[in-house]
């Protein structure tokens, strides 16, 4: 259902979209136009020397083997924090949405999270899992379980993934409430007299009813997974052991500004560029065909 | 009444346009200590402001050692950077390829007419920030080397002499037998992985880490840490590591921890640990030296120097390179660099420092601060002991302490840990020449 609105002229349209465009443009095309240009380039770090390689920064990291692995990190990662995030969210909401008496209560609690930074909470979670001080992990180590995320690649997985699924979980929570006290009571009290049992009503009624929700999210949250989980992994793993949870955008920061290699990091951007243009294709491409407004 | 205001509004006109002329010249420092190194660091600062009134420093914590050379390369690249950067020691082939950026230390002295002695310094403080045609890049201001620190306590908790000798890796490692049998959750802990286990220890046996003296002689170099001695110390290590013997608690100085809060009994860690573990440790400690591997021929050489110099970047002008210089004199000063040395553990970078230290009895007083200088200074330094110049260094590093938490795990053994790192690092070795030629 589109609505048209029409504009007699010219000049009025370009004026009001002239702000957005330019800061489009600043933020936007520009820093990507300059990290695809050095891609092409080896630049010594302090920018008083650079050497034109062509395609040879891509060919080296089509090469590195580590480069590659990252690949399957990105995606075990995203998909987890995705799954998580959303199912959690989904099962708080429904929970909370049957509430009458202290529904504002538990809403509240939920949604704090949100307000946490992804670094912070890789701190707070940190701190509670530190291998030599941490809380959690001294109960774990009484219970006979020795929690060390700083050699053990599966732990240093799972507690990146709780840090980062852990302030998610609001946001998510927040858009699927909304999105469940949108659909219309009347259709469930209708299936529920025609006998439909809850489960029946969730997955005929309710999901389908939700999915432009869920899409919406789906797509906020692989975005959110590649790139703003940056905080949580340098502060708890910092890659992880032997770069086992090393998500393509640290790698990112990893190479350029640790390493000081800025051809190589820049390469890395047009990469990760091109995969989540291709991702975002693909779920509207795709996904929203199915999605029922 | 009108006549008034016209004599003050002249007069704070002329206050204004004057003040910012008359105004102490000020000086940007920018570095990486936090805590009591903070502290003390400030103090320095403060000292030199009060005695002179025509330069300011002003010095700001820009983050841990690779946080500080990054914010100092980002603001190179903005032109809105520092007059002086601390840089950790593996960014010295970075720095001295980076030849538009910097302002060499005997050019600033030079131009400044500020009276400046290299041969003031110790040898291998020396040596790492100079070419190899005597000319001193950079200023020296905290250099450090690893030594061994004893938990005395947790010794004789275990029932070992805590005076037994520990010279050796062969001697630790009965320690640490008897330690985890008496059950210690902690025998051995270490800070800096790379730096003590593989730079260090390769000096220490005077093997080569790289070739062409370790990355002196040419941008051409290539790794050669993975040689049987240092196959055969991680390996051991990597056992220790498996039985329990060997904690590992990160790459930095986070296994500094434990060792303050008095769980771990040996830790191998830089001698510039002495500030936070004299303020902290609630047991008796001793400071001895770095144990070496007896039957290795050449051991035990001497070890490398850690830590940061200070360099002054290019972009300034004359007026504000003076005051650097003379803030570089005031900090290489007997006086500042003794209590320097005193404080924090930090070796005394000069020898006049170095000479003051020992007539006042502050090593009779302090027994084992005086270990980390004996052991840079006990050998003449061979072509294998003088440091490391290498480029990408930081990353290299990276890419180490990566092989090393699969060793220290168990999922490879040391060989192809090590074979492994040599041949990534190249890599990154081949890049840095290809984009500082």
């Amino acid at each position: 259902m589109k609505r048209q609105i029409y504009f007699k002229g010219w000049f009025l349209p370009v004026v009001l979209i002239t702000p957005q465009l330019v800061i489009s443009a600043i933020f936007f095309f520009y820093p990507a136009g300059k990290a695809i240009w050095w891609s092409l380039f080896n630049p010594d770090p302090f920018g008083l020397s650079t050497k034109f390689v062509g395609f040879s920064n891509f060919i080296y990291l089509f090469e590195d083997p580590y480069y590659l692995n990252s690949f399957k990190t990105t995606a075990v990662f995203s998909i987890w924090v995705t799954v998580l995030s959303m199912g959690l969210a989904l099962l708080l909401a429904v929970l909370t949405d049957r509430l009458i008496k202290s529904a504002g209560v538990y809403q509240t609690l939920f949604i704090w999270p949100y307000a946490v930074a992804p670094a912070i909470s890789g701190v707070l979670w940190m701190f509670m899992f530190d291998t030599q001080v941490g809380l959690f992990s001294w109960y774990l180590g009484l219970m006979g379980w020795k929690w060390d995320h700083l050699l053990n690649d599966t732990q240093a997985m799972a507690i990146v993934v709780v840090a980062a699924t852990w302030s998610r979980i609001s946001y998510n929570y927040l858009f699927f409430l909304a999105g469940l006290q949108s659909i219309p009571k009347s259709i469930i009290e209708a299936s529920a007299i025609d006998g439909a049992k809850f489960w029946k009503r969730f997955i005929t009624i309710i999901i389908p009813l939700l999915s432009p929700v869920s899409f919406f999210l789906f797509v906020m949250n692989s975005v959110y997974a590649f790139f703003d989980t940056f905080g949580v992994i340098h502060t708890i793993t910092k890659g992880g052991p032997e770069q086992t949870t090393m998500i393509l955008v640290y790698k990112v920061y990893s190479d350029g500004f640790v390493g000081l290699d800025l051809g190589s990091s820049s390469a890395q951007s047009v990469v990760l560029l091109f995969i989540v243009g291709l991702l975002t294709i693909i779920q509207f491409k795709y996904i929203e065909k199915k999605v029922h407004y | 009444m009108r006549l008034l205001k016209l004599f003050v509004s002249a007069n704070l006109l002329f206050a204004i346009l004057t003040g910012t002329a008359i105004g102490a010249t000020k000086i940007e420092w920018w570095h990486a200590f936090s805590g009591r190194l903070g502290t003390l660091l400030a103090e320095q600062v403060e000292q030199f402001n009060a005695a002179q009134s025509e330069y300011e420093v002003v010095q700001t914590r820009k983050g841990n050692y690779s946080e500080t050379l990054n914010a100092g390369i980002a603001a190179f690249r903005a032109k809105k950077h520092p007059h002086i950067l601390m840089v950790f020691e593996v960014g010295t082939a970075t720095m001295m390829a980076a030849k538009g950026a910097i302002k060499p230390m005997y050019q600033l002295m030079d131009e400044a007419g500020v009276e400046f002695n290299p041969e003031g310094f110790i040898g291998p403080v020396k040596g790492y920030y100079t070419t190899t045609s005597g000319e001193m890049l950079s200023m020296p201001y905290n250099s450090s080397t690893p030594v061994l620190w004893v938990n005395k306590d947790a010794f004789r908790k275990a029932g070992l002499n805590p005076d037994m000798d520990l010279s050796t890796w062969q001697n630790v490692g009965k320690a640490l037998d008897q330690l985890k049998a008496s059950g210690s959750k902690c025998p051995l802990t270490t800070a800096w992985q790379s730096w003590v286990h593989l730079e260090n220890f390769s000096a220490y046996h005077n093997i080569p880490f790289a070739s062409k003296q370790n990355g002196f002689s040419g941008m051409d170099t290539e790794l050669a840490f993975n040689g049987p001695t240092q196959i055969k110390h991680i390996q051991t290590m990597g056992d220790w590591a498996q039985e329990g013997k060997f904690i590992y608690a990160g790459r930095r100085n986070e296994g500094g921890k434990a060792f303050r809060a008095g769980e771990c009994a040996l830790y191998t860690e830089s001698s510039a640990g002495y500030a936070g573990i004299k303020k902290e440790a609630q047991f008796e400690f001793e400071i001895r030296h770095l144990p070496y591997w007896d039957g290795v021929q050449g051991a035990p050489q001497n070890t490398i120097i850690g830590g940061s110099s200070l360099w002054v970047l290019s972009g300034h002008s004359d007026e504000e390179y003076k005051g650097v210089a003379s803030f570089m004199r005031f900090l290489s000063s007997t006086v500042i660099q003794a209590a320097w040395h005193q404080n924090t553990g930090y070796l005394p970078v000069t020898m006049a420092a170095s000479e003051r230290t020992k007539s006042s009895g502050f090593y009779e007083k302090n027994p084992g601060t005086d270990i980390a200088g004996i052991q840079m200074t006990r050998n003449q330094t061979t072509e294998l002991s003088k440091g490391l110049r290498l480029g990408s260094f930081d990353q290299i590093r990276g890419m180490i302490d990566e092989e090393l938490e699969a060793v220290w795990s168990g999922k490879k053994d040391a060989k192809t840990a090590l074979t492994s790192a040599v041949k990534r690092g190249n890599v990154l070795l081949r890049r840095f020449e290809s984009s500082n030629r």
